[in-house]
C-alpha cells in the first residue's frame, strides 16, 4: 500500500461526456471518489453505469471533460499497478485453455518488469488471491472446466493478485451463485480493510450490501443520485420501517419505468 | 543411405526444425485470440510478395517477408477500425493477394511451376542463404513468443484487462501479427504458403487435447510441430511424396491420434467431479428456529401481511422477519 493521504482523491471525473457510435451515452458526469470509499454504481440496463466505470479506466474515450486517476490525467497516468479491473464477462476463457493460476498470474503483470521472471512476492500474491476466492484446490485446473460462477471468481482473483489501491468491478457477481458471492464479499472486505478504494457496478448487491458506503445511481447517462446507500431501505420488511427521505431528482436504485418521472 | 551425407537434406532438416518450432509458437497466440485463419490470410498476401521478388529478380523470401508484414499490419488496422465490415475487408485482402501474385508471376515470365514451389513448399531446393535467413527469422519469432509470453498471453486472453494493467495492447497485437507474417515466410519453403496455417494451428489443436495449461500447450505444440516437420522431411527422403503435404498430414494424424486420448482424459475428469449437491434448496434446516410467539390470526391471502412464495409453501413477513407455518408452530425462514 502506498496511500499518500487518507482523503486523497482516487478518481475524479469533471464534466465528462461519452459517445459510442455517435450516440451520447454519458452526459455531464461529475464524480469524485476518495481513498477508502466503497462505491456502488447502480442503474437500469443501458443507463450508462458500465460505461461510467470503463470511462474511469480510459477504456472508453471521452468527447468532453477530463478523467483523473490518483491525481493524474489518464494520458499521463502510468501507475497502473495501483488499479485492478474485473471486466464484465460470461467466461474467462480464450481459444486456448489456460489454468486458473495462469490467468490469475496475469494480474501481476502491471507489477512485473519486462522479461523478468516471477518473484517470490508475485507467487505469494497469486496464491493468496486464488485462496481468497476459494479456488485453492483448483489452481492447476483449466479455466474452462470451472462453472460460470467459478470463472467469474478467477477474474476477481486476477484483479486481487495485483494488490490494487483502486479496484473497479463491472458486475462482478452477475451469474455468480450465492456461496461464491459471500466468498467474494469476504475477499473484498479484506481489501477494503487494507484501505483500498472500490468502485463496483451491480444489479443487485446481495452479500456485498454491508460493504457499500455510497451509491451512485445512473439514469439515462446522467448521475441521478449520489449519496448514502439506498439499499438500507430497499429491503425493509418492518411494519413501521421509516420511509426514505424524499429527495427531488432521486429515483429508486433499480430505476424501474413505473416510477413517476422526476426531472431535475 | 545416410541422410546427413546429402547437403540438401541437411538444409531441409534445419529448415524443418526451425519452422516446426516457430509456426506453432505464434499459432498458439493466434488460436488463443480465435484468429486461427489469420496465418492463412497472411499466406495469401505473401504470394504477391513472392511474385514481386520474381518480377524484380530479388530474393522472393525477402520481398515476401516485407509484403506479408505490411499485409498483416493492414489487416490489424482493418480489424481494429472497421468493426462491421472487417470480415469482408479481410477477404478482399486475401484474394487480392493471391490474384496479384498469380498476375505478377505471369508478367515476370515465370511458370506456374515456379510459383508452386512457394505455394506448396520445396524444402529440398532450399539454398544455403535461405536456410540462414530462415533460422535467423525463426529464432527472433521463438525468442519473442517465449520471452514475452506473459504479456502476449494477457493481451490475447483479455485485451481490456491488459490495457488496465498498463500494457500497450495495440503494440502487442501488432507484434503478434508481424510475428505471424514472419513465420509464414519462414514456413513458406517448408510447407508452402497455402499449407502454412496448418502448421500454425494443427499442433496447437493437438496439444490442446493433452493439456489444459497455456504454457504447456505452447511448448507441447512446438514439440509436435518439430516432430511432424522432421518426420515429414525424412519420410519424403525415402518415399517419393511432397514434403510439405507430408508434414501437414503427419500433424493432422497426430491430432487424430490425440483426440481419443483427450476424450478419455476429459471423461475421466468428469467422472472424478463431485456431484452437484442434491439438496432441496427449500428444505428447512435441522435444527430449525421456532418462533416463540402467539399469533392472533392464521396467515392467509387476506391477512394483510406480505406473502413470499418459498418453494412448496408461502412465507409471511411479520414484524420484520419472515416465517412460515410448520405443523403446530411457526418457523423462521
Amino acid at each position: 500500500m502506498h496511500m499518500t493521504d487518507g482523503a486523497a482523491e482516487v478518481v475524479r471525473i469533471d464534466e465528462a461526456a461519452v459517445e459510442l457510435g455517435g450516440r451520447p451515452v454519458l452526459r455531464g458526469i461529475d464524480l469524485s471518489v476518495d481513498a477508502g470509499e466503497v462505491v456502488a454504481v447502480l442503474g437500469a440496463n443501458g443507463s450508462g453505469k458500465s460505461t461510467l466505470v470503463r470511462t474511469m479506466l480510459g477504456l472508453v474515450p471521452t468527447v468532453r471533460g477530463e478523467v483523473r486517476l490518483f491525481g493524474a490525467t489518464l494520458d499521463a497516468f502510468a501507475d497502473w499497478c495501483r488499479v485492478g479491473f474485473v471486466p464484465q464477462r460470461v467466461g474467462a476463457a480464450g481459444g486456448v485453455s489456460a489454468t486458473v493460476r495462469e490467468v490469475v498470474t496475469a494480474g501481476r503483470l502491471s507489477r512485473r518488469r519486462l522479461l523478468a521472471p516471477l518473484h517470490r512476492a508475485d507467487r505469494r500474491a497469486v496464491e493468496a488471491a486464488i485462496d481468497a476466492v476459494g479456488l485453492a484446490g483448483r489452481a492447476r485446473d483449466g479455466v474452462t472446466t470451472l462453472s460460470g460462477g467459478q470463472q467469474q471468481r478467477v477474474l476477481i482473483a486476477r484483479a486481487l493478485a495485483g494488490e490494487p489501491d483502486l479496484l473497479v468491478l463491472d458486475e462482478p457477481t452477475a451469474g455468480v451463485d450465492v456461496e461464491s458471492q459471500q466468498g467474494f464479499a469476504d475477499a473484498l472486505e479484506s481489501l477494503v480493510s487494507r484501505g483500498a478504494t472500490v468502485v463496483l457496478v451491480a444489479h443487485e448487491l446481495g452479500p456485498l450490501a454491508p460493504l457499500i458506503g455510497r451509491s451512485v445511481v445512473m439514469r439515462e447517462g446522467r448521475i441521478a443520485y449520489d449519496g448514502q446507500p439506498l439499499s438500507s431501505f430497499a429491503d425493509a420488511a418492518h411494519h413501521d420501517a421509516p420511509l426514505p427521505p424524499y429527495t427531488p431528482g432521486v429515483v429508486a436504485p433499480l430505476d424501474a419505468s413505473d416510477h413517476p418521472e422526476v426531472h431535475r | 543411405m545416410n541422410l546427413l551425407d546429402y547437403g540438401f537434406i541437411v538444409r531441409a532438416l534445419i529448415a524443418a526444425v526451425v519452422t516446426g518450432l516457430a509456426a506453432p509458437a505464434v499459432g498458439t497466440y493466434l488460436v488463443h485470440r480465435r484468429l486461427s485463419l489469420l496465418g492463412d490470410g497472411i499466406g495469401h498476401i505473401a504470394v504477391t510478395g513472392v511474385a514481386i521478388g520474381l518480377l524484380t529478380r530479388t530474393s522472393p523470401t525477402i520481398t515476401a517477408v516485407v509484403v506479408a508484414v505490411v499485409g498483416a499490419a493492414v489487416m490489424e488496422v482493418v480489424r481494429e477500425r472497421g468493426r462491421t465490415n472487417g470480415d469482408v475487408a479481410l477477404a478482399l485482402l486475401f484474394y487480392g493477394g493471391i490474384a496479384g501474385g498469380v498476375l505478377l508471376t505471369g508478367i515476370a515470365g515465370q511458370s506456374a511451376a515456379t510459383l508452386n514451389t512457394y505455394l506448396f513448399g520445396s524444402i529440398t531446393t532450399i539454398s544455403g542463404t535461405d536456410v540462414w535467413v530462415t533460422v535467423g527469422l525463426a529464432a527472433v519469432v521463438i525468442a519473442i513468443a517465449i520471452g514475452l509470453a506473459p504479456q502476449l498471453f494477457a493481451v490475447a486472453q483479455d485485451p481490456e484487462f491488459a490495457r488496465v494493467a498498463g500494457l500497450r495492447v495495440r503494440a502487442y497485437t501488432m507484434l503478434v501479427s508481424v510475428m505471424a507474417a514472419v513465420s509464414v515466410t519462414v514456413a513458406m519453403r517448408t510447407v508452402g504458403l497455402l499449407l502454412v496455417s496448418a502448421l500454425m494451428v494443427v499442433p496447437v489443436a493437438t496439444a490442446q487435447q493433452l493439456t489444459h495449461g497455456f504454457k504447456t500447450t505452447l511448448l507441447l505444440a512446438m514439440g509436435i510441430g518439430t516432430f511432424a516437420s522432421l518426420a515429414g522431411v525424412v519420410t519424403s527422403a525415402y518415399v517419393d511424396v511432397a514434403p510439405g503435404a507430408t508434414i501437414v498430414l503427419l500433424a493432422l494424424a497426430g491430432f487424430v491420434a490425440a483426440y481419443p486420448v483427450g476424450m478419455w482424459v476429459r471423461r475421466r475428469a468428469r467422472l472424478r467431479m463431485p456431484f452437484v449437491a442434491e439438496t432441496d434448496p427449500y428444505a428447512v434446516p435441522e435444527p430449525h428456529t421456532t418462533v416463540p410467539e402467539t399469533h392472533q390470526h392464521v396467515h392467509g391471502p387476506d391477512c394483510g401481511h406480505q406473502a413470499v412464495p418459498h418453494g412448496d409453501h408461502v412465507d409471511y413477513v411479520h414484524d420484520g422477519h419472515r416465517h412460515a407455518v410448520h405443523e403446530s408452530h411457526y418457523d423462521e425462514h
